[in-house]
């Protein structure tokens, strides 16, 4: 029975070593004394995750369009089947996203982990914070109400204010120098397709920083993560999957 | 740091009249930014070459090699070496061959490399960027006939500024029959978007909606509703006071309403385009209206601040 259901992860391993790796990143070590917050980082994956997904659904009935984005978005709260829900997740969850973002910046401060060798992991994570940042500030616009016109008015002249550029990055948000069609379709393309794109690449090298440089201990750890531990016994299991995770890598160091 | 061609004195690079000529470029860049783009473009072009010109010249003419052959190596003039035997596949470098036809192939790879990208990637960008520069302009509006505008009296005014674009151009102002001045009529026509971050701002006054009027003209349907300003206009979303002829009472904005160009043509009232005010003194038909170009919400257009606002995009 066992076999049947290791035999397509056998066959998959064995032509692209993908199920080793994901084996490497679940069962990679970290320091004993992780705690509950260790967990925002992952929480804050989550959440974006859940972003892109209730985003792609919503993209399917939203109709990007001065005189059709606000009717399409009650289309999808009244009519579509689950749209209500949808719409709700996406909405909810893009400030959860950014609050969780908030949460993990504020735990890697205060335990330190953003120093030696973890300082680019610190750098890419400031840039995800503005990138995430930016992606609502080109959501918020979508839904085209009064809410929503206002308050991208608003903040395009707060950005046009900045000294010198100022003035040239409220016309290129804009699209122009009136808010108008221009800028709906701008935001929509930034928010659908630039920011995305940016905010999964940086997330990709953020998480292969923590693979590769490893979880730091808590402040308050009297351990020095990094300690030798014994190797996980090997599982009598058949076939090739690997049981051992591959390469040692920069385990966590202390914070002092 | 020694020179790692092994001379124990620091080479220094001739004097040269290349610095010279980056620097005019420059002037002239900056110079034509202010006066014209040809003399910009001849600057950025004096700048770019005498730049590179004087950079090839500080890095130096450094001689590029090959890496030396393997310390076991045959004879330098052995004939070409088989990659497998050890050493490069090529004869070394003799004495006096200084670019050989292998570092020219890779630069000419990755020099074609970037024309290509080059050639791919401006265009692209343009087409992201220079929209929201070019072709931008303001489109009159056609109030109706300066009939409907009593003397003395502020008229809240609609209007769809440019009707090919719909109701996303719909604008609002507040609008005064001063009379005539010198014979021609004078109209106050006050912008109602505050200065301080964009929020339409509102009047503080009763506003007489069971005399609204709406006038059918060509930029579609314009409503025209009395109100009494008593207060001047407040701005609803952080409380910006301006009085009625739009200077800043009170609250953040940086600077009075802006106002709009207007002309009468065939008895009509038209709104031109949008300015910028430093200063209003006077009212009504003797104000004396210091005018800038149109600045957006939160620039200042007056003071030492106005120095951080130096240009502004095309309107």
């Amino acid at each position: 029975m066992e076999q049947m259901a290791l035999y397509p992860l056998d066959w998959l391993e064995e032509r692209s070593g993908l199920v080793g790796g994901v084996r490497y990143f679940l069962f990679r070590k970290v320091p004993g004394d992780t705690n509950w917050f260790h967990t925002l980082g992952s929480a804050t994956l989550t959440a974006f995750l859940v972003q892109l997904v209730t985003g792609v659904i919503l993209a399917m009935y939203y109709k990007p369009g001065t005189n059709t984005a606000h009717a399409s978005i009650d289309h999808i709260q009244h009519d579509v089947t689950l749209g209500w829900l949808v719409r709700g997740m996406h909405k909810w969850g893009a400030s959860v996203f950014i609050i969780l973002m908030f949460l993990h910046m504020g735990r890697v401060f205060l335990f330190g982990a953003y120093k030696y060798p973890r300082e680019l992991n610190w750098i890419i994570g400031v840039l995800l914070l503005a990138t995430g940042l930016f992606e609502g500030l080109t959501g918020y616009l979508l839904p085209f109400d009064q809410t929503a016109y206002w308050a991208s008015v608003v903040a395009i002249n707060i950005n046009g204010t900045a000294p010198f550029v100022g003035p040239y990055l409220a016309s290129l948000l804009r699209g122009g120098a009136e808010i108008g069609p221009d800028t709906l379709s701008r935001f929509y393309s930034l928010h659908m397709l630039l920011v995305p794109g940016a905010l999964i690449g940086l997330i990709t090298l953020h998480l292969y920083l923590v693979v590769r440089l490893g979880v730091s201990s808590p402040p308050w750890s009297d351990e020095a993560a990094g300690d030798p531990r014994e190797p996980e016994p090997p599982t009598a299991r058949a076939g090739l999957v690997q049981t051992r995770p591959r390469g040692a890598s920069l385990r966590g160091r202390p914070t002092e | 740091m020694e020179d790692p061609r092994g001379d124990t004195e620091r080479h220094q690079p001739p004097p040269s009249l290349w610095p010279v000529g980056f620097a005019v470029g420059i002037v002239c860049l900056l110079v034509g930014l202010v006066v014209s783009w040809a003399v910009a473009a001849v600057g950025a072009a004096l700048a770019a070459v005498f730049g590179f010109l004087w950079a090839r010249d500080v890095v130096g003419h450094r001689s590029v090699e090959l890496p030396a052959p393997a310390p076991d190596e045959p004879a330098p003039d052995a004939p070409a070496v088989p990659a497998q035997a050890g050493g490069a596949a090529m004869p070394p470098t003799q004495p006096g061959e200084r670019y050989p036809r292998s570092v020219f192939l890779e630069n000419a790879t990755l020099g074609l490399g970037a024309v290509i990208g080059v050639v791919v990637t401006v265009p692209a960008v343009g087409f992201a960027v220079l929209p929201a520069f070019l072709k931008q302009h303001q489109h009159e509006a056609d109030l109706g006939p300066i009939t409907d505008f009593p003397e003395g009296q502020f008229i809240v005014a609609t209007f769809i500024r440019d009707p090919s674009q719909g109701d996303i151009t719909r604008r609002t102002a507040y609008i005064r029959n001063n009379g005539l001045l010198k014979g021609v009529p004078s109209f106050t026509c006050i912008s109602n978007r505050c200065a301080h971050v964009g929020c339409p701002v509102q009047p503080g006054g009763p506003v007489f909606d069971n005399k609204k009027q709406t006038v059918k003209t060509k930029n579609g349907d314009v409503t025209l509703t009395p109100v009494l300003p008593a207060a001047g206009f407040i701005c609803p979303c952080h409380g910006g006071s301006y009085d009625q002829e739009g200077n800043r009472i009170a609250g953040p904005p940086v600077r009075g309403l802006d106002r709009y160009e207007f002309l009468i043509r065939d008895g009509h009232l038209v709104l031109g385009n949008l300015y910028s005010v430093a200063k209003v003194t006077g009212t009504g038909a003797n104000a004396k209206i210091t005018t800038v170009e149109l600045h957006g919400p939160g620039q200042h257009v007056d003071g030492p601040e106005a120095w951080l606002y130096p240009l502004q995009p095309p309107h």
